[in-house]
C-alpha cells in the first residue's frame, strides 16, 4: 500500500494516520493552516473553502472551490490542494507582502471586516478568477427584470470581467453587506500567463489513487466498478461516499461515524454524460458544475435548476446520485427529474435494472433501491416537453433549501395541452408526481380557466406540514400559485412572440 | 490648548485606508481565538451536556459512566467551582445551575484528550430531570404576568387629553422577532496557567475586563490573578459583549484543576441553543395626530422577551424606550416598558441594544398610518421631524435636529427620488403581477452608554528610542475597523507615518477596567484615550525638540515623522531623531491616556436627562419589487446618506454603513427564529439551530445598487477629531426596506387602507400580507382567490 498523502500549497502532507471521519478541514488546521475556519460545519457558509485541482477533460484541470468542512480528508490522497495561505502572503517580520490579484482586491476595497470568512471568499474568488470559459462582457447590461417570469437582472450578477457571482453564493459574510466584495470580485483582471496556478490548468488533474486504510473504521476508494459492486456485496454497512455533501452534515451534526466509506467518486463508469436520438444519460458521480458544463443548457429544466441548486461551492461537490440517494423530499433535482419523466440506472453484481423516478421512491429516505445496488446514472427520455419552468420558493434566493419545489412540463399543441408532468418537493415525505393535477390539465384548452381549475387541484397535492421555513398553508398556497405563475409568464412569453 | 476635535494639518485620520489586518485577513494568517490551539500540547477539549428541557429541575447527576468513556479526563460540575458559581454581572446566571430554565442550558461540561472524547463523555452523562412547567411566548408570559427587572416610564405632556383631542387617533398592536448574532466565528476561549503562574484566558470577547471579573470570582481569584487576551473577534455584533463570560468561566476552571490547557470553542449549533440574541418586542400603542399629520401623542407599552434571565435586557429597554421617538418630535408621551421572563436564552446585546426595536414601533406605527391619514409616507416621516430648540421625551435638547432636514432632502436629490417615483408608477401600471415601490426612513441615534460610568477608556502608547510606536487600548476588534482608526488617531496625534504606529492585542494586563467595546462607543472612548496619552508623549517631546531647535514648544509641529517648527521651511529633524534625544536627556517615552465623557447625567429611576453626548443622524431610500404569486422580493437599489461627523476612516465607516444595513435587513426581512412552542416532547427547543434553517442575507439580498455617501461638513465638537460613531446607527436604516415592502404590497391593492406586515418580512409574510390587500381589493378577481384563506396576522391594527 502506498503511503498517503496530500500535496497542501504544492508540498506533500502525511496524511496517513487520519481517521476517516476526519475532516479535510480538522485535518488541514492540525497541520497548522488554520486559514479555513469552521462558521457551520454544513456546507452553508463557505468559511472553509479551498480550491482543489479537478479534472477538465483528460488534458487539463480546474481549480474547483469547494467546503473543506464536509469530505474526509482521506478523499484527497494524492490530490492537490490550495488554501488562502497557499495564494499569497502578507507582510511579516520575516517576509515581504506578496498578495494574489485576488487578496489585493479583496484587502485594498475593504472586502475584509472581520476577516474570518475571508480566507473561503478568497478561495471561491479565485476559483471563478481562473475559471477558463470567463469572458469579459458576459453580464447583460439592463438591471431588473422587466417582466414577470423574465430572469431577473443579470447585470448585478455577473461583473464586466465575465465573473458570475454565483461563484461566492456558498459563501457569507456577516459584516461587509457584500458590495465591496462584489466590487473587487468584478474588478479582477485576468491571471498573467506566468501565473503557475493559471499553468497548472494546462495539466490533467492528479491521477486518482487507489486508497485504503487499515484498523477500525475504513476508508476505501475501490479501482473499479467492479472492485465496489463487491464492497457492497460482502459489506451492507458500507456508506457511499461521493461529494461527501450530506454525509458530511451526518457526520458534523448528527455524529454519525461509519465504519467503512466507499468513495465512487472518481469511477469512470459513473461519469458518463451521453446524448442520443432517444435520450441523455447522466453518470451519477458527476458533480452538480460537471453536469452543468457537460449539458451547456440543453436541458432547459435543469439549466433552470443548477443555479437555484445549493450553492456553487455545494454544486463542484454535490453529485446527482447524491441527491437522488439520499432522497430528501426538499433535495432540488428529484422534482426537475420527476417533470422530465426521468429514470434511475441500479446496478449491481446480478447486472442492471433501470426504475422510473416516480416509482424509486418508497417513503422518508427509502427507495426501491437494495443494500448491494448502486446508481449509477440516470435517464431522461427526448425529446423534452416545449414548455418547462422549475419554481423554487425559499426565504432566500441563493443558497438556500425549499421549502417547495415544483418543475412544470407540458406539451401544448394547438391550444389544448397534450401532456402534463409535475414533479413537486417539499409537500410530502418522498418527492412527488402532481398526477391529478396533470390529469386535470391533460386533453384541457390552456386557458385560464383550465389552469384556474387545475391549481385548485394542485393545492391538495401531498400532506404539506408547518416547519421552521414555512407554514403548510403557504406551501399548499405556493402549489396553486406555482401553476398561475407558470400560466402568466407562458402568456406573456405568447405574447411576447406575437 | 487643543481641543478634542481640532485636527492639524495633514492629518493621517480621514484618509481611506483598509483594515489594519486586511493583509493577514486575505491570506489566512489573521489568528483568532481558537487558531490558537495548535500552538499547544496537551490541549483538553470542552463539550457541553444541554438539557433536552425547556424549564426542569436537576435531580440528579452521574458523571460515572462518562469518566470511562476513554479520553474523558473529568466533568466539570458545580462542586468544582472554587470561588462564585454565576456567570454573569447580576449573580442571576449560574454557571452551573441547579434548575434548567431554558432547552439547551448546559448542566455540565465534560473535558476530554480530543473533542470527540469529551463529546462522547457529555453522551454518556446521566442527568436526572424533573420537568417543570415553562412559558416560552411573549403573549403566554405578559398573561401569567412572567415578568423581571425594573419596569420604567418615559413620559412627558399630557398625552391622555392630548388623544382625546387629537384629529385623528389610531391604536395598534406589533409583535416583532429577535436575531441570532451569527458573528462566523463562534464563542471562543482558551486557558492556560502561564509561565508566572497567572491563568491566561484568550477569549474571543468584546469586554475583556468583565470577563476577567466573572473568571476571577468563579475561580475565587483577585482580579489581578488573572489576565484575559482578546487577539480579534470573528464578528461580534453585541453577541461578545456579555456571552462569553461563562464560556471563558469554564475554560479557566478546567485549566486551574488540570494543569492542562483547556479550549472551548462552540459549534454552531451549541452557540445559536446556548447564548442570547436580540430581544424580540410586543408593543401595543395608541397615537394622536392632527390633520397635517402631526403627531399629538403617543402611548406605549413596549414589552421585551428577556428569555431566562435578567442579562443586559434592563439597559436594552431603556434603549428602546429613548428611541421610540427615533427623529420625531412628539409633545405628550407615555410609554411603558418592561422585561418578560421566559424559558428561552436571555436575550442580550446586539447592535442597536433596543435602538432598533423602539424605533422599529414607530416607524411601523408611521408605516401602518399614513394611508389611513391619506398621507404619503415620506411626506408624513418628515413632517414630524424635530426641530432645532425641541428635546426628547426623556429631556435631551436634539442638537443639529436640522441635519435631519438636511440629510433627507440631499437624500431626496441623490438618489432622484422624485423621478423614480413617476418610473415606477409607470412600471406598476403596466405589470399586474408585480409591483416596485421606493419608502424612505430617517435614524437619530443617541450616542454614548446609557450608565455614564461606563463612558471612559484607558490606552497605553509606548514611543520605542527608534521613534517606532506601540499602542495598547482597551478596545476590541471585532471586524468594525477600531484598532484601524486608532493606528490612524494616534499617528495624527503624534504627527507621523501610519506605518510607523503598530498595534498590540487588547490584554487586561495593559489597559485595565475597561468598558465593553459596544454602544458605537469604541472609537469616541478610546480614541479620546489614545489622542491622550499620544499628546503627554508629544508635548514632551515639544521640549525636546524646541531646546534643539531654539524656539518655544508651542511652536514645535510635527508632520509625517518630521518635527520642525511653525514657519521652518528647511530645518527639521526626524521624529526618530527627537525620541533618542529624549531618551537621553531622561524623558519619558510612554504615557497612559485617559478619557471620560463629559456632560452626560442620567436618572435611571425617573427616565430624565442627557445620556447621549450626541445624536447620529442618516436616512435610507430603498426601491424593492415583489412578485405577487409568491411574495418573493428583492431590493432594486439603496441609496444612504449618514452623518459620522467628520470620518476618522472613510474606507471603514461607508464598510459600517453597509453592513449594519444589511444585517438589518436580515432581521427586519429573513432572519427567522423559531422555537418549538408545542405541549411535545421538543417544547422549548430552537427548531432554527443551524445555518440551513436560520438565513442570513447572502449576495442574493444585497442591494442590487447600492450608494452610500457620508454627510459633509459634520465636524462634531467635543469628540475625537470631530468623528462620531459609526457602529449602530445604519443598522437602522434597513426600517427602510420594510416599509418599501409595506408600499409595494399596498400597490397591489386599491389604496386606503393600513397594510399589515409581520417582522421578519419573509416572502410568506409579505405574501400573506398580500393576499389580505388583494382581499380587501374591489377589483381584485375573485375566482383565483376561493382556496387561499390569508392566516390571522399576528399583529392587527
Amino acid at each position: 500500500m502506498d503511503g498517503i498523502e496530500i500535496f497542501v500549497n504544492g508540498q506533500a502532507q502525511d496524511c496517513s494516520r487520519t481517521s476517516p471521519h476526519t475532516r479535510l478541514l480538522d485535518w488541514l488546521r492540525a497541520e497548522g493552516l488554520t486559514g479555513a475556519k469552521e462558521g457551520c460545519a454544513e456546507g452553508e457558509c463557505g468559511a472553509c473553502a479551498v480550491l482543489v485541482a479537478r479534472p477538465d477533460g483528460p488534458e487539463g484541470s480546474r481549480w474547483t472551490s469547494l467546503n473543506s468542512c464536509l469530505p474526509p480528508a482521506l478523499a484527497f490522497d494524492g490530490q492537490e490542494i490550495v488554501t488562502a495561505e497557499g495564494l499569497g502572503t502578507a507582510a511579516g517580520p520575516c517576509s515581504g507582502e506578496d498578495l494574489h490579484p485576488v487578496q489585493r482586491e479583496m484587502a485594498d476595497r475593504g472586502g475584509s471586516q472581520c476577516g474570518y470568512c475571508t480566507p473561503g471568499f478568497i478561495c471561491s474568488m479565485a476559483a471563478e478568477y481562473y475559471r477558463p470559459d470567463r469572458r469579459p462582457g458576459q453580464g447583460r447590461k439592463e438591471t431588473g427584470s422587466r417582466e414577470v417570469g423574465e430572469q431577473h437582472a443579470t447585470d448585478h450578477e455577473c461583473g464586466p470581467n465575465g465573473f458570475d457571482l454565483h461563484a461566492l453564493s456558498g459563501n457569507l459574510c456577516r459584516c461587509t453587506g457584500y458590495r465591496p466584495i462584489r466590487d473587487a470580485a468584478y474588478a479582477l483582471g485576468n491571471p498573467l500567463d506566468a501565473d503557475p496556478l493559471l499553468d497548472r490548468q494546462n495539466r490533467p488533474a492528479p491521477p486518482v489513487k487507489h486508497t485504503r486504510t487499515g484498523g477500525g473504521a475504513q476508508f476505501l476508494r475501490p479501482e473499479t466498478l467492479g472492485e465496489a459492486l463487491e464492497v457492497m456485496q460482502e459489506s451492507p454497512e458500507a456508506k457511499l461516499v461521493a461529494g461527501a455533501t450530506d454525509l458530511g452534515v451526518e457526520v458534523n451534526l448528527r455524529h454519525s461515524r461509519p465504519p467503512l466509506l466507499l468513495a465512487i467518486d472518481r469511477l469512470e463508469e459513473l461519469r458518463t454524460l451521453s446524448f442520443d436520438d432517444g435520450r441523455v444519460e447522466i453518470g451519477a458521480a458527476l458533480t452538480l458544475s460537471e453536469v452543468e458544463r457537460g449539458l451547456d443548457g440543453r436541458l432547459p429544466l435543469l439549466a433552470q435548476l443548477f443555479p437555484q441548486f445549493a450553492s456553487r461551492l455545494i454544486r463542484n461537490a454535490a453529485t446527482l446520485g447524491g441527491n437522488l440517494s439520499t432522497g430528501s423530499p426538499i433535495g432540488d433535482s428529484a422534482p426537475a427529474l420527476l417533470a422530465m419523466d426521468a429514470t434511475v440506472v441500479l446496478c449491481s453484481l446480478d447486472g442492471e435494472r433501470e426504475v422510473p423516478l416516480s416509482e424509486y421512491y418508497t417513503g422518508y429516505r427509502q427507495s426501491v433501491r437494495k443494500p448491494h445496488e448502486l446508481l449509477r446514472a440516470v435517464r431522461i427520455p427526448l425529446p423534452l416537453a416545449e414548455s418547462t419552468a422549475f419554481y423554487k420558493i425559499s426565504k432566500r434566493r441563493f443558497d438556500d433549501i425549499s421549502s417547495v419545489s415544483a418543475a412544470i412540463a407540458l406539451q401544448v399543441a394547438d391550444g389544448v395541452v397534450n401532456s402534463a408532468r409535475i414533479g413537486l418537493g417539499g409537500v410530502a415525505a418522498t418527492p412527488i408526481r402532481a398526477f391529478a393535477t396533470e390529469e386535470s390539465l391533460t386533453g384541457q384548452p390552456w386557458t385560464a380557466d383550465t389552469v384556474a381549475t387545475a391549481a385548485g387541484v394542485m393545492a391538495g397535492e401531498g400532506t404539506p406540514i408547518d416547519d421552521m421555513r414555512a407554514s403548510a398553508l403557504y406551501r399548499q398556497a405556493m402549489l396553486r400559485q406555482a401553476l398561475l405563475k407558470f400560466h402568466a409568464e407562458k402568456a406573456t412569453a405568447l405574447e411576447a412572440a406575437k | 490648548m487643543k481641543s478634542l476635535a481640532d485636527r492639524p494639518v495633514n492629518p493621517v485620520v480621514g484618509v481611506p485606508v483598509s483594515h489594519e489586518s486586511a493583509s493577514a485577513h486575505v491570506t489566512g494568517t489573521a489568528l483568532y481565538t481558537d487558531d490558537l490551539l495548535v500552538r499547544s500540547r496537551n490541549v483538553l477539549h470542552a463539550w457541553p451536556v444541554q438539557a433536552p428541557h425547556a424549564h426542569a429541575l436537576i435531580i440528579g447527576m452521574d458523571t460515572r459512566p462518562a469518566l470511562k468513556v476513554p479520553g474523558v479526563v473529568k466533568v466539570l460540575t458545580a462542586s468544582d467551582v472554587p470561588g462564585v458559581n454565576d456567570a454573569g454581572v447580576k449573580h442571576d446566571e449560574p454557571l452551573f445551575p441547579s434548575e434548567v430554565m431554558f432547552h439547551g442550558h448546559a448542566v455540565c461540561w465534560v473535558l476530554g484528550e480530543s473533542l470527540e472524547a469529551a463529546r462522547l463523555g457529555a453522551e454518556a452523562m446521566e442527568v436526572e430531570y424533573q420537568p417543570l412547567p415553562s412559558l416560552l411566548t411573549l403573549t403566554d408570559a405578559m398573561a401569567a404576568g412572567s415578568f423581571q427587572g425594573n419596569q420604567p416610564t418615559v413620559a412627558r405632556g399630557e398625552p391622555d387629553s392630548a388623544l382625546i383631542n387629537a384629529a385623528h387617533r389610531f391604536s395598534g398592536e406589533f409583535e416583532f422577532g429577535g436575531q441570532e448574532h451569527f458573528y462566523l466565528e463562534t464563542q471562543a476561549s482558551f486557558a492556560y496557567i502561564d509561565e508566572g503562574g497567572q491563568v491566561f484566558v484568550q477569549s474571543s470577547t468584546q469586554h475583556p475586563s468583565e470577563t476577567q471579573e466573572i473568571v476571577a470570582h468563579v475561580l475565587g481569584l483577585a482580579n489581578h490573578e488573572v489576565t484575559v487576551q482578546c487577539l480579534r473577534m470573528g464578528g461580534g455584533f453585541g453577541g461578545k459583549e456579555m456571552q462569553p463570560h461563562g464560556f471563558a468561566a469554564i475554560a479557566a476552571l478546567g485549566a486551574s484543576l488540570t494543569g492542562r490547557p483547556v479550549r472551548v470553542r462552540l459549534n454552531r449549533a451549541q452557540d445559536i441553543t446556548l447564548t442570547g440574541k436580540r430581544h424580540p418586542f410586543h408593543a401595543r400603542w395608541e397615537a394622536g395626530f392632527d390633520d397635517d399629520g402631526r403627531l399629538q401623542a403617543l402611548k406605549a407599552t413596549l414589552t421585551s422577551d428577556g428569555g431566562w434571565s435578567l442579562d443586559l435586557s434592563e439597559p436594552v429597554l431603556a434603549r428602546a424606550m429613548c428611541h421610540i421617538d427615533n427623529a420625531y418630535y412628539i409633545p405628550n408621551i407615555e410609554v411603558h416598558g418592561r422585561v418578560a421572563k421566559t424559558n428561552k436564552t436571555s436575550q442580550t446585546a446586539f447592535r442597536g441594544f433596543g435602538g432598533p426595536q423602539g424605533m422599529l414601533v414607530i416607524e411601523d406605527l408611521l408605516g401602518r398610518c399614513a394611508p389611513l391619514l391619506g398621507i404619503d409616507p415620506a411626506e408624513l416621516r418628515s413632517r414630524n421631524f424635530y426641530e432645532p430648540g425641541q428635546s426628547t421625551p426623556y429631556g435631551q435638547p436634539v442638537r443639529h435636529a436640522e441635519r435631519l432636514t438636511a440629510i433627507w432632502q440631499s437624500l431626496l436629490d441623490r438618489a432622484d427620488v422624485a423621478q423614480r417615483r413617476a418610473d415606477i408608477a409607470e412600471f406598476n401600471a403596466a405589470h399586474p403581477n408585480i409591483k416596485r415601490a421606493i419608502a424612505m426612513t430617517p435614524v437619530k441615534f443617541g450616542i454614548s452608554f446609557n450608565l455614564t460610568a461606563f463612558n471612559q477608556a484607558g490606552a497605553l502608547v509606548h514611543v520605542y528610542k527608534d521613534g517606532s510606536v506601540l499602542i495598547n487600548h482597551g478596545g476590541t476588534e471585532m471586524g468594525q475597523g477600531l484598532h484601524t482608526k486608532m493606528r490612524q488617531v494616534a499617528a495624527t496625534a503624534l504627527g507621523v507615518p501610519l506605518s510607523f504606529i503598530r498595534l498590540a492585542p487588547t490584554r487586561t494586563d495593559k489597559v485595565p477596567n475597561t468598558s465593553a467595546t459596544a454602544a458605537s462607543s469604541g472609537a469616541d472612548l478610546n480614541g479620546g484615550a489614545v489622542k491622550n496619552a499620544c499628546e503627554q508623549i508629544s508635548s514632551r517631546l515639544a521640549e525636546v525638540a524646541a531646546r534643539k531647535l531654539n524656539i518655544h514648544p508651542d511652536d514645535v509641529r510635527f508632520d509625517d515623522g518630521k518635527v520642525t517648527g511653525i514657519g521652518f521651511h528647511d530645518r527639521h529633524l526626524s521624529f526618530a531623531e527627537v525620541a533618542r534625544d529624549a531618551y537621553f536627556q531622561r524623558v519619558p517615552l510612554w504615557a497612559a491616556g485617559y478619557y471620560r465623557t463629559e456632560g452626560l447625567h442620567w436618572d435611571s429611576a425617573r427616565m430624565q436627562g442627557e445620556p447621549f453626548k450626541y445624536f447620529s443622524y442618516g436616512a435610507a431610500v430603498t426601491e424593492v419589487e415583489v412578485d405577487r404569486f409568491t411574495g418573493a422580493y428583492r431590493q432594486l437599489r439603496a441609496d444612504i446618506v449618514h452623518d459620522v461627523g467628520d470620518s476618522l476612516s472613510p474606507l471603514i465607516d461607508i464598510g459600517q454603513i453597509e453592513g449594519g444595513f444589511v444585517q438589518g435587513a436580515g432581521w427586519l426581512t429573513l432572519e427567522d427564529l423559531r422555537w418549538d412552542v408545542s405541549d411535545g416532547e421538543g417544547r422549548g427547543r430552537l427548531t432554527t439551530q443551524s445555518a440551513s434553517t436560520y438565513k442570513l442575507p447572502s449576495f442574493s439580498e444585497m442591494p442590487e445598487q447600492f450608494n452610500v455617501h457620508l454627510f459633509e461638513r459634520a465636524t462634531e465638537s467635543g469628540v475625537v477629531y470631530g468623528s462620531k460613531a459609526v457602529g449602530e446607527p445604519p443598522l437602522m436604516l434597513a426600517i427602510s426596506v420594510r416599509e418599501a415592502l409595506r408600499e409595494a404590497v399596498a400597490a397591489f391593492g386599491s389604496g386606503g387602507t393600513a397594510v399589515e406586515l409581520a417582522s421578519p418580512a419573509t416572502p410568506e409574510a409579505v405574501f400573506w400580507a398580500l393576499e389580505r390587500v388583494r382581499a380587501s381589493s374591489p377589483s381584485s378577481n375573485d375566482q383565483e382567490r376561493d382556496t387561499v384563506r390569508p392566516p390571522v396576522p399576528t399583529s392587527a391594527l
